[in-house]
């Protein structure tokens, strides 16, 4: 082992440092003059921390062009993105919440957006934002909870029936329009005729894969397709009569036919049936959609989804971007909402990930959703069937005991069971958090 | 000769139990590597048949270089090994000294704390998660910044939290303590004739004489906290300190690119075979030369 | 050194066993506690309300449990009403409609009694079924689990063990289950088991010759939980193999000699030597892959979400989807506090027999 060689350097560097010292000295001296003297725009921008879910490719790279051109037009706040998997995003914020460790901004799946307004973890932007910008969103574009919007998204994703003309016709089977969409018997009977005819083992893939919320997102449409839904929207509080009135039943035993008679595969083992010419239909997300178009061309048709009696409904509302209370800079984060939500920001976001835009304007600035655009038809979609999903805090326990109806309807359960089970797990949540706030408490009342 | 031959073939008939039980075991593994380095539609086309097992025509890196590309591995796998060292090292002492103070020492009380530490050994992580987080949230953490030491409230976001709370693990002291009950005290006792104190007892003494329960110990450390899951999910929301488990959930999105996910899981599951393969030497050479048994 | 009489220094003592208890009591007690303690409130994830103290509620919740016979349908003649499924029997929410006090009741289990006992149905009504069945069911895979882990990872050591080449290899590959991570095994399994395509059906279609064989493994309740039983075991079986393995190489080769001179042969040795002298190996093998087994979550998170028909959910998933997904903070830990006293009476109960046929 070397000795090391003592060290001398403090006598040496002593008058060294001395000057030094007067060196910074002046500097700072001539910077606070400086600082004292500019406007205050040349003051650091102020960070501004920003969650994210982490997803596919072209919507990060899109996310990252809008918060540069954010970050370049002013110099007030500099926008700083965390990104976070998009499979353990809610619970990751979920955590940080809990302790109080939120940034400024968050993005949200939009039925999250009432739980979190109701727990307090979010601000109402109503009076943050313009109402300039907040007036054309469309239903996917905005998160409300008790009549403020909470939080603002720039695209959404709508439900379709995916086909290719040329298989249809194969069978003889129409091509399901907006003006005259499949009816569910029909819709039903064409499954049936597809699987006799040998060429389909599964004729329709419903992206048996997929966990969560997807069950929720895209089967209680069928829901209020046939005239009733998850909860009664006068109060939020009623369930009981509603999801498992006789029409949700009826659509319950409709989705276990379906697997039943083998028209559907109970447990796929990946989400290409369509894509391989396996299945006649896809009913699935318009993220497919730049990817069909791109395999199929003119042979693909985005149809609606089947009306089980009041019109064809689908989902709305993907992620979008919250102000959190704790941000210390609500007028930085609001900047940034506003820019995000303009026409401009829209319609760029919808240009590189295809995804479709939330408003009119935005729509105009895109090639394929403008008026007369090839994917036009998804806009008329989401201006035409997008139902939000329930504005309540009880959403994410709706959602789960949704899904577990589903999957045991799926196993073989009866509808009737299945449904009531959900309503009671259901009611029984809402009671425990006296209603969630929308029952009003009389004066005088104890607990 | 003919015992030469029986033996010769009983060898055989046990090689050729052993690698048919092997291809059971390694052939998951197997499945995983080789769809790593194939397109999602060849990994697809092949599900139902042995090719499964085999490369494709369309063989290639793309898989590797798209996960280098969409998340941070190297940082995540520097992280996960960066915990599970400091893991396995803090572990193996505070639970190892733990048990010999419980095997080795008298006083009064050890059979409570033996007790309440078996008990624990049923805690499965999952119950106590959410109060550790909130607990988590309000310990105080000392760093220096501008040359002053300040006291930062709440673990999130870093290292420390992923190690502290899992150095102490009810499992490897019961372990370490069954080892240390089985050593002749007579070794002690030859010691502290010569004056030992317990220090000098425990590490000149007993841990040397450890070595299999040492290897073992480790292990158990080491595949905790490597293949720790929901923890980092909760306490870690930024890519500087995220471990190699979660980042998988960045390959599970509308699309899952199913080869990039096999090419991860490869990733962050070779590595540490290949530690595994170099450790068990050690391990073999500690059983073979522990004079102690035997 | 001793200072008093037959004790040691506790300076000394503190040195070694402090740190571990200082970070066992901070990182285990008392969130331990803290569950514990929440169990008594109705503390939710995410809440504007404060925490309100409820007592025993919330054990009342999980544990009540009641008994109801109900008669079967009738027609107008009074003759049993039967269809395709056999004898038809009023609904769950009829049944409660003539026995108020089940209000905040669902089914549990039902057995429905032969013609001969007046065809009635014997039902036991839980406030909370699920987890009733998720009890059975973590009891269930223990008991899959156990000689499924256990007996392999014998084998493999006593393999293992044999003077052989290429055994370090072989140990790597049986052991190599073990440092993959649950998710990726997930994963991987759950392509292998895939009804349709997967490895395993085309294996036992090849085999049996039949092109309809292969169960729906994930997908259908009576074969999902054997399912993650036989691939839990298979990551388990490694580590345990490596217990087996450090406790037959502490057996004396000379018994072995012995037991040869005297004429016995492999599996005479096996009974007489290699069993007794693993005596102590074999109960802990066995009481840590059990308790290793009640904590069974993550595999039915990826596999099956508890399903299908609740028949993979565990008693630690029920807690974690309530606690965590559900946001009922109080209530996930009402249903670990209650399973943990279970699972520590029934290991000291495990001990006690074990430590029976001791010294």
């Amino acid at each position: 082992m070397k000795r090391e060689r003592p060290q001398r350097a403090d006598n040496r560097v002593r008058p060294q440092q001395a000057i030094r010292h007067v060196r910074l000295a002046l500097v700072a001296l001539a910077g606070a003059i400086a600082a004292a003297s500019s406007a205050p725009a040349l003051a650091a921008p102020v960070e501004m921390k920003v969650w994210r879910h982490d997803t596919g490719d072209l919507e990060m790279a899109a996310g990252r062009a809008a918060v540069e051109r954010f970050n370049r037009a002013q110099s007030r706040w500099r926008v700083v993105v965390e990104a976070i998997p998009q499979g353990s995003y809610t619970e990751s914020i979920t955590a940080a919440s809990m302790v109080g460790q939120l940034p400024c901004v968050i993005a949200l799946d939009q039925p999250t957006v009432p739980n979190f307004a109701w727990a307090g973890h979010i601000r109402p932007l109503d009076t943050l934002l313009p109402a300039s910008a907040l007036e054309g969103l469309l239903e996917g574009g905005r998160g409300t909870y008790k009549g403020h919007i909470y939080s603002v998204g720039q695209l959404d994703v709508v439900l379709a029936l995916f086909a290719r003309r040329s298989q249809l016709a194969a069978l003889g089977v129409r091509v399901a329009t907006m003006a005259q969409p499949y009816t569910a018997a029909e819709f039903h009977d064409i499954l049936a005729l597809a699987k006799r005819s040998g060429k389909y083992r599964f004729p329709l893939d419903v992206n048996g894969r997929f966990k969560g919320e997807w069950y929720s997102y895209a089967f209680s449409p069928w829901l209020q397709s046939a005239g009733t839904d998850l909860i009664d929207r006068a109060g939020y509080v009623r369930v009981e009569g509603v999801l498992n009135s006789d029409q949700a039943v009826a659509v319950g035993r409709y989705y276990g036919r379906l697997f039943k008679e083998k028209l559907v595969e109970r447990h796929p083992a990946d989400d290409r049936a369509f894509e391989q010419g396996r299945s006649l239909f896809h009913y699935t997300g318009s993220w497919k959609a730049r990817e069909y178009s791109e395999q199929f061309g003119a042979d693909l048709v985005a149809m609606p989804p089947p009306d089980f009696g009041n019109g064809p409904k689908i989902g709305a509302a993907s992620w979008q971007w919250g102000i959190t209370r704790s941000c210390r800079q609500p007028e930085g984060a609001a900047a940034f909402l506003a820019h995000l939500v303009s026409p401009a920001e829209i319609g760029a976001a919808s240009r590189m990930t295809g995804l479709v835009p939330v408003t009119t304007a935005g729509a105009m600035l895109t090639e394929h959703y403008r008026p007369g655009g090839d994917w036009r038809v998804y806009f008329e979609f989401a201006q035409r069937y997008a139902v939000a999903r329930p504005a309540t805090p009880a959403y994410p326990a709706m959602s789960s005991s949704f899904e577990k109806a589903m999957a045991d309807i799926r196993s073989g359960k009866d509808a009737v069971e299945a449904l009531d089970e959900a309503v009671e797990a259901i009611d029984n949540n809402i009671a425990r958090n006296n209603d969630y706030g929308f029952t009003v408490r009389k004066a005088g009342d104890g607990t | 000769m003919t015992a030469t031959w029986r033996s010769r073939l009983r060898d055989l008939a046990l090689f050729l139990a052993m690698s048919a039980i092997g291809i059971v075991f390694i052939a998951p593994l197997l499945f995983m590597f080789i769809s790593s380095f194939k397109s999602d539609a060849a990994i697809f086309a092949n599900l139902d048949r042995w090719s499964a097992y085999l490369p494709s025509a369309d063989w290639s890196l793309n898989n590797y270089t798209a996960v280098f590309e969409k998340s941070d591995l190297p940082s995540f796998l520097l992280n996960s090994t960066l915990i599970a060292a400091l893991v396995v090292v803090g572990g193996v002492l505070v639970n190892s000294m733990l048990a010999f103070s419980i095997a080795r020492m008298r006083w009064r009380g050890r059979n409570l704390v033996l007790a309440l530490v078996v008990a624990m050994v049923i805690v499965p992580f999952e119950v106590i998660a959410i109060p550790l987080l909130s607990l988590v949230a309000r310990l105080p953490w000392p760093a220096i910044e501008h040359g002053q030491l300040v006291l930062h409230t709440g673990w999130f976001n870093s290292l420390h939290v992923q190690v502290i709370p899992f150095l102490a693990n009810a499992f490897c002291v019961f372990l370490f303590y069954q080892f240390f009950r089985d050593i002749p005290p007579e070794l002690d006792e030859a010691a502290k004739m010569d004056g030992a104190g317990p220090w000098t007892v425990y590490a000149r003494i007993i841990m040397p004489n450890s070595g299999p329960v040492i290897a073992t110990a480790a292990i158990v450390l080491f595949i905790s906290a490597w293949n720790q899951y929901l923890w980092p999910i909760m306490v870690i929301q930024g890519e500087a300190f995220r471990p190699v488990q979660p980042g998988i959930q960045q390959f599970f999105g509308r699309t899952n690119s199913w080869g990039q996910i096999m090419a991860y899981a490869s990733v962050i599951t070779l590595p540490v075979l290949a530690v595994f393969l170099a450790f068990q030497r050690q391990f073999v050479a500690s059983v073979a030369g522990a004079g102690v048994k035997g | 050194m001793k200072m008093k009489l037959g004790q040691d220094h506790p300076l000394a003592v503190a040195l070694f066993a402090t740190p571990a208890v200082l970070l066992f009591i901070v990182f285990v007690a008392l969130p331990l506690l803290l569950a514990a303690g929440a169990t008594f409130t109705d503390h939710r994830l995410m809440s504007p309300e404060p925490t309100r103290y409820v007592g025993l509620a919330n054990f009342q919740r999980l544990l009540a449990l009641d008994v109801a016979v109900v008669e079967p349908l009738r027609d107008a003649d009074g003759r049993v009403r039967t269809d395709d499924d056999g004898v038809r029997y009023p609904t769950w929410r009829q049944v409660r409609q003539s026995h108020p006090e089940l209000a905040t009741y669902r089914e549990a289990f039902r057995l429905d009694l032969p013609a001969a006992l007046g065809n009635t149905r014997v039902l036991l009504a839980a406030s909370d079924p699920l987890f009733y069945r998720s009890l059975i069911n973590t009891f269930l895979f223990a008991l899959l689990v156990l000689p499924l882990q256990c007996g392999v990872a014998l084998g493999l050591a006593i393999l293992v063990n044999q003077k052989l080449r290429g055994r370090v290899f072989f140990r790597t590959v049986y052991f190599a289950p073990v440092v993959t991570s649950m998710v990726v095994a997930s994963i991987v399994w759950a392509f292998m088991l895939n009804t349709d395509r997967g490895m395993l059906n085309e294996l036992l279609r090849g085999l049996l010759g039949n092109p309809d064989a292969g169960p729906d493994w994930l997908g259908d309740s009576r074969y999902a939980l054997p399912a993650i039983a036989i691939m839990s075991a298979w990551q388990g079986a490694g580590f345990q193999m490596l217990v087996f393995l450090a406790g037959l190489q502490s057996i004396s080769p000379e018994l072995y000699e012995a037991a040869k001179l005297m004429g016995a042969n492999s599996w005479q040795r096996f009974v007489h030597v290699t069993l007794p002298g693993l005596r102590n190996t074999i109960v802990f093998v066995l009481v840590s892959t059990t308790l290793l087994a009640f904590g069974l979550f993550t595999q039915v998170d990826v596999m099956t979400s508890g399903g299908p028909l609740d028949s993979t959910t565990t008693v630690v998933y029920h807690a974690v989807r309530s606690g965590f997904k559900e946001q009922d903070v109080g209530y996930g830990s009402t249903i670990t506090l209650v399973f943990f006293v279970i699972v520590l009476a029934l290991s000291w109960l495990q001990r006690a027999l074990a430590g029976k046929g001791d010294k």
